[in-house]
This record gives structure tokens, sequence and C-alpha cells, in this order.
């Protein structure tokens, strides 16, 4: 199973709530994944800053320690934003001072956190309720093809301001793995919905559009998959051709919200008059603002 | 009329009450408000009852359906009368896929569009869907009738034995063993009452039939060193 919940907001008045609705929607998705839960918020950026997020223990005095950086703590998780022309000499600190922290997502807006438990308590416990965005996608697992653990939890990002969720199994990620490390691609994981994220960063890094990158994969990713893909500016949803995995999708003048299930979208403010579709088999639905 | 609203009342509570309804019940009439998409709403109805759902069904909706009318006002999720025995059940939107799986009898109407998997495995329900059908419908399909007034997507009617497809306008692919078959009298008139039962805004003579070939029926000795 699995549960894929996703909201890009197109009236600007809802982006504060952003992600109060995605909390709701990640609750309800609990039933089809009570394992772990993650989510990717696309919020606010400053011009040449990035943010990292970091995942451990021991948080409170890093950003301190690092020096021109501003880190916000959210339980197990710590944002840092940084200039980023900064990057590569905090990454060097952290691999030299913190080598227990493992950067999860990197990005001019892109925040992600994931943890091991109950859909409702992850949401809680990073007060995703409470943070504003102009997209979000978020993911409730019920582990098939790896372990129970916050490394195997959803969203995975493999690229600046990328991150992608899946409901499925995949069974050529071994080949696709050897393919992509020697062009620079890594992987933190041995999760096959993580090499699905780095192929689509391989596309995109070699100039292809979201909407090309994922036609692509509908050649070279072999198995089941219903994706959610973020980027900075964009949301996509894709269906393998024989849509073994379940989506329902909704559009309405001021957003439009991705569910595996009808029952994730029943929260979102004029649901009754969104136009209420099913995303059809091996084809990209994608919205990109300029 | 009964009304029963699923933003107060527990599903179960619901299902609960109308399975214990008699065979000749009075409380026949029935709405239920705040569906939210719940799953297996009204499934398993065993009476003549008029169920009316206010609003969009989750995943099997109205599944096992016996007698009772069942009327949808929104999409429904996955499985939409699955296995119904009789009855009728009408979608004023969209289903989702695997509708009208496996069901034995009855009339399953969709106003909208069909997902992939329409009529898997059919065997005697006979169901009409205004708009288009996904790929791989009717699957395996055995006995009874499926019309689709738009299109039908890849493998129509793959492994099919003895349903009946009518399809208006384009059909993207036929699956293995399912061809185009001469419409002939008595399928105009099957046809036409079905599309009078459904409510359907179209003549016979706009639609094409398909069913079986029957080459897949059984083992063909000709073909023994394959195995």
């Amino acid at each position: 199973m699995c549960g894929i919940v996703g909201l890009y907001i197109k009236d600007p008045l809802l982006e504060p709530e952003l992600g109060a609705l995605l909390a709701g929607m990640l609750a309800v998705m609990s039933d089809r994944g009570p394992d772990s839960a993650g989510f990717a918020v696309y919020g606010s950026g400053g011009e040449g800053r990035i943010k990292l997020t970091l995942r451990g223990v021991d948080l409170a005095g890093v950003a301190a320690a690092i020096g021109d950086a501003q880190g916000t703590v959210r339980d197990t998780h710590l944002v840092l934003e940084i200039a980023a022309s900064d990057e590569d000499r905090v990454r060097g600190w952290l691999a030299l001072n913190r080598p227990d922290l493992v950067v999860i997502g990197a990005g001019k807006r892109i925040e992600l956190y994931k943890e091991v438990g109950l859909p409702a308590d992850v949401a809680r416990r990073f007060d995703l309720a409470g943070m504003r965005g102009t997209h979000g996608i978020g993911h409730t697992r019920m582990a098939t093809e790896s372990a129970v653990t916050t490394d195997g939890a959803h969203p995975f990002s493999t690229g600046a301001d990328q991150c992608l969720v899946h409901n499925g199994s995949l069974s050529n990620h071994r080949s696709l793995r050897r393919m992509l490390e020697p062009r620079g691609i890594r992987f933190a994981t041995d999760n096959d919905s993580e090499v699905a994220a780095g192929y689509l960063s391989w596309k995109l890094r070699e100039g292809a559009t979201l909407a090309q990158a994922l036609e692509a994969g509908l050649d070279d990713l072999d198995g089941f998959f219903t994706f959610v893909v973020g980027t900075e500016n964009g949301f996509a949803v894709l269906r393998d051709p024989i849509s073994c995995k379940p989506a329902v999708m909704a559009e309405t003048d001021r957003y439009v919200a991705f569910g595996s299930e009808y029952r994730a979208l029943v929260g979102l403010p004029g649901i009754e008059k969104a136009r209420v579709f099913e995303p059809e088999p091996a084809r990209v639905y994608a919205w990109e603002r300029n | 009329m009964q009304v029963v609203d699923l933003a107060v009342t527990p599903k179960r509570e619901l299902n609960g009450r109308l399975h214990a309804l008699p065979a000749d019940t009075g409380e026949t009439a029935w709405r239920i408000d705040n569906p939210q998409g719940q799953h297996a709403l009204v499934a398993g109805l065993n009476a003549p009852l008029h169920v009316e759902i206010a609003g969009h069904a989750g995943y099997y909706c109205a599944g096992m359906n016996q007698h009772a009318t069942v009327v949808v006002r929104g999409n429904v999720g996955v499985g939409v009368a699955e296995n119904m025995m009789s009855g009728r059940v009408h979608v004023k939107g969209d289903a989702s896929q695997s509708a009208g799986a496996t069901a034995h009898g009855g009339l399953l109407v969709i106003d909208g569009d069909a997902s992939a998997r329409c009529g898997i495995s059919m065997k005697g329900v006979d169901i009409v869907v205004k708009g288009s059908i996904g790929p791989m419908s009717a699957f395996m399909a055995q006995s009874g009738a499926l019309v689709v007034l738009g299109d039908a997507g890849d493998a129509l009617g793959d492994s099919i034995y003895e349903a009946r497809l009518y399809v208006r306008g384009q059909v993207k692919s036929l699956g293995a063993d399912c061809i185009e078959k001469e419409m002939r009298e008595e399928h105009r008139a099957q046809l036409s009452a079905l599309l009078d039962a459904a409510g359907a805004d179209a003549r016979p003579d706009e639609f094409r039939r398909y069913g079986s070939a029957r080459r897949l029926y059984n083992f063909h000795v000709d073909h023994a060193g394959a195995y």
C-alpha cells in the first residue's frame, strides 16, 4: 500500500493554510501507511540563500557553531538557512564535525521532514499545521521493499528543491542505480523509490523539463508506480501504464490536490465544487509557475 | 424518507441498519448525507430499497447489491457494484477502476467515465457507461453486456468469454481473442432496451459490437509442441 497526498496552491491567499490542509490529508491516509510518514513543504526562500534540512539529535547548537547560519529546530530535524555561496563550507563543516547528521533535503525553498510513526503524530511533532507555502507533498508508508526506518520514509530528495513520493515498487532499481551512480547521482539508502527520485534528478540535470523527465521514466522505470513530484516551482503526477496504484485529483481556481483516495481530499475548501478526476495511466500531469 | 448523516453516524452503524431490514420493509427510501468518500458504503443490501448517496463515495460502494436501487450523486472509487446480484446502481459522476467487477446481475449505469478494468470478469451484469472506459475493460468477461457511449481504452475484452460489448466511439485496441462481430437484430433489440433502461441518448445503429472469437476456450492439440 502507501498513501500519497499533494497540494499545489494557485491562490496566494491560501498559502498560509498549506501546512494545515496537508496535515489533514496526511492523517486520513494513515490506513494506507501507518509505519512512517514524511512531507516536503515549499515555503519562503531568500535571494542567494539556501536551506539544508538535517536529521539527527543534539541539534540546538549546530547553527551557532557553523556561524553565518540561521537554524530552526523541529523535533529531530534542523533547517539551516545559509548563503548559497557558503554551501560547500557548511557541508564540509558538517562532514568533519557532525558526521552523525544526515542532510535529507537542500534547495532554495524546500524543507523536508520524515519520521517513523503514525502520520498524524509525525505531522504534530514537526508542527506541519503551522507551515505555510506554495506547495507540498506527503507520504504515509506501509513498507514492502525495505525496512521500516526513517531512512526508508518518503519523500526522497536527490537534487536541489526536488522531491518525490512513490506508491508502488520498482523492479529494475538495482540496474538503474548502477547506471546513475557513475553519472554523479548519489543515493543515501537502498530504497527503490530513491532511485526513481535520482533518475528524475539526472534527467532534469540533463536539461529535461519536469514533464519530459517523467515521460522518459515511462520507458526506463520498470514496475508499479504512482509518483507525485515537487520542484521549486512545479508539481507533477504520473501513474504507470496499467494504473496499478490508485490516484484521485481535484482542481479548483485555488488549488490542485492529489490523494491516493478521495477521502484525503474531503477537508479541502470548496471540494464540493472541485473538478474531481482520476489521472489517466501513463499520462504526465504537471503544473508549473513562472 | 430516512436520512442518515455520515458526519454524525458511523458508517458501520448505517450499513448495519440497512442489513437488518426485512425484505418486506416499509422503510424503503433512504438518503445518505456527507458520504465523504468512505469505503463500502451501502454494501451488501438485500431488500428493495431506494438509497440515494448525496456526494462522492469510496471503494466498493453498493458491492454485492441485491434488489436495491442505489443512486450516487457524485463519483465512486474502485469496485462500485462489485459482485452485484440484482437491482440497480446509478453513478451520476465518474467511476474509478473495476466498476461492476464480477457482478452477476442487475444494471450498473455510470453517467460519466469509468477508468481501467470496467466490467472485469463480469458474470451477467449489464453495464451502461455514458462516457468512456479505461484500458483492460471487460477482461475475462463471462456474460452480460457492456455498453459504452464514448470510447474504450487499450485491450478491450482481453480473454473474453461470452459477454457482449457495444461501443459507440473509438476502441483503442482489442485484447486477445476479442473481435468485432456482426450486429444482428437480437443485438439491436438488447442494446435498445439497455439504452432505454439507462436513459441514454443514443441509437443502436451508432454502435459496434465486440465479443469472443472463442479461440482460447479449449486446449488445441496443434499447440501441444509449445508445452
